[in-house]
């Protein structure tokens, strides 16, 4: 476990430096736990894939007690489950205008559009972290075949339901808005409702299938 | 309690969008914190009419609006140094001020600075909360009016009217002629850069490049090369930090900035310093001036007393962030 700063009002705890199952299950273990723990002055809490984030008032939050507090929690934790989250199944509709880099991506594969398709959904995918705007989750591990990298430039607007692949990451734009992803299908899954709380319908530790349309 | 008003919006102005302390506690599902890019004048203008430190106001960015007045109450104006008019006749910044039904308090040319907040008396903008917060983010269309920046037109809710008080305050001290020094800590991710990077970034100003909002600033000087070019993966950033995507460009994250973020940082805007940043207009210089973490705690008390001392203590409490 390694402490860096960010600054004087966010911490990031590292459990692991890698895109990994377990790794992210202690993470979620951890940041739930701290939660939990409710530190006096600790405004927010952000897992991530193999880190914690945590934001502080600097002149409320005692360091060196919040440390000792994770070092504790941390301690008295048992190991993690790895498969605990709820399993979403989402229609895609690949290809076409839904799916404007499809192409493309087979291009990189070198291989058939059908192909990319069939190797995008076959994957049960794990939610790691939700950022970007609200709603926007980052799913992994996409098949290394398909890992292509962002667009150069990105697109000025990419509508809500488009489905990207972003190297090993792969996710569902939840509201319109600018984007590099290489879209490769579209849904009419609803990912986000702003007047729920909280508004993201995906959490992090939860599981996802793509469903060809 | 008396019946809701509103105010009418005569002309938008460039960007004013309605803001309280911020939308805390939802990072981990992707929600931003947004919230004043000055809170220190936000919060003063909320104790100037006698609200508490997370009322809503209205920040006014460059350009303010020119609003209609439909109930009796009292405002104030604090932050950037605007010419400001009530039916015409001239009236000061940092001063409540009672406001009769039917008047239009219109915002003229800016002086210094480049935000303005203008709180209502009664208790602040009345827009309705999401997750909490009246706060607008902008890039999501949360919070405040439909998520977006106010429109000629547009009827901003308010209190039907407000307890008479006088006060007066002195203001942030803004950054002048256009020149800044913001205090920065070395960033999480210092020794992913060339060591000349540091020193170029603290001997060098940089200039706040147009293409700057309220997610960041774009800084506009020398290339600050990365050293080592592994991708990082994202994680939590906040506000304050100075991230330098591929392109050499550092971005100083701001209000409305994302929750997490996958570029190396080479600096951190101490908290202290946030609201003197968010005083800044495209074109503005800054010099980064690197400090440790004994003096970013020092001057985060010092800032929170040239508050409470105006305000005998009443714009801290409950929730509140500093800067």
């Amino acid at each position: 476990m390694k402490w860096r700063l960010a600054g004087d009002s966010l911490v990031t705890i590292e459990l692991g430096t890698t895109i990994a199952p377990r790794v992210h299950a202690q993470v979620l273990q951890l940041a739930s736990a701290l939660a939990e723990a409710r530190v006096h002055g600790v405004t927010d809490i952000v897992p991530a894939y193999g880190t914690i984030g945590v934001h502080f008032h600097p002149l409320v939050t005692d360091l060196a007690g919040l440390q000792s507090t994770v070092q504790r929690l941390r301690d008295s934790l048992p190991e993690a489950p790895v498969l605990s989250g709820r399993l979403h199944e989402i229609p895609v509709r690949y290809g076409g205008e839904a799916g404007p880099d499809l192409a493309e991506v087979a291009a990189f594969a070198g291989c058939s559009p059908e192909a990319v398709i069939d190797r995008h959904s076959r994957v049960e995918y794990r939610v790691y972290l939700l950022g970007f705007v609200p709603g926007f989750a980052y799913l992994g591990v996409v098949d290394p075949t398909i890992a292509v990298p962002r667009r150069r430039v990105p697109r000025e607007r990419v509508p809500a339901g488009a489905v990207g692949i972003a190297g090993a990451q792969t996710g569902v734009y939840p509201t319109a808005t600018p984007g590099g992803w290489q879209i490769i299908g579209h849904t009419s899954a609803t990912l986000v409702h702003h007047d729920r709380t909280p508004s993201a319908v995906l959490a992090p530790g939860d599981r996802v299938r793509f469903v060809p349309q | 309690m008396s019946q809701p008003s509103v105010l009418h919006v005569l002309r938008p102005g460039l960007l004013t969008t309605v803001q309280d302390l911020g939308r805390r506690g939802h990072q981990s599902t992707g929600v931003a914190v947004a919230g004043p890019m000055d809170a220190f004048s936000h919060r003063l203008a909320n104790w100037l009419v006698g609200n508490g430190p997370d009322a809503a106001t209205l920040e006014c960015t460059l350009i303010g609006p020119h609003l209609e007045v439909e109930s009796d109450g009292l405002v104030a104006v604090a932050g950037a140094d605007f010419d400001l008019t009530l039916d015409g006749v001239s009236v000061p910044t940092h001063t409540a001020w009672p406001v009769r039904r039917g008047q239009v308090l219109a915002f003229g040319r800016r002086r210094q600075g480049a935000r303005a907040y203008l709180a209502m008396g009664g208790g602040g903008i009345l827009t309705t909360a999401v997750h909490g917060s009246r706060a607008t983010h902008l890039p999501s269309r949360v919070g405040g009016l439909d998520g977006r920046a106010l429109r000629a037109g547009d009827q901003v809710p308010v209190p039907g009217a407000a307890p008479v008080v006088h006060r007066r305050a002195r203001g942030l001290v803004l950054p002048t002629a256009g020149r800044a020094r913001l205090r920065v800590l070395p960033g999480t991710e210092v020794s992913w850069f060339a060591e000349a990077a540091w020193q170029t970034l603290t001997r060098v100003s940089f200039q706040v490049s147009p293409r700057s909002n309220r997610m960041g600033y774009r800084m506009e000087g020398p290339p600050l090369p990365v050293r080592r070019h592994d991708t990082m993966l994202s994680e939590a950033v906040a506000r304050g930090s100075v991230q330098v995507p591929p392109s050499g460009e550092p971005i100083l994250l701001m209000a409305d900035h994302q929750t997490t973020g996958g570029y190396p940082r080479i600096a951190h805007v101490i908290s202290a310093d946030a609201c003197v940043a968010g005083q800044l207009a495209p074109g503005d210089f800054v010099e980064w001036v690197a400090c440790g973490p004994d003096e970013a705690l020092a001057a985060l008390t010092a800032r929170e007393h040239e508050l409470a001392v105006q305000t005998g203590g009443e714009a801290t409490g409950g929730g509140v962030w500093a800067t």
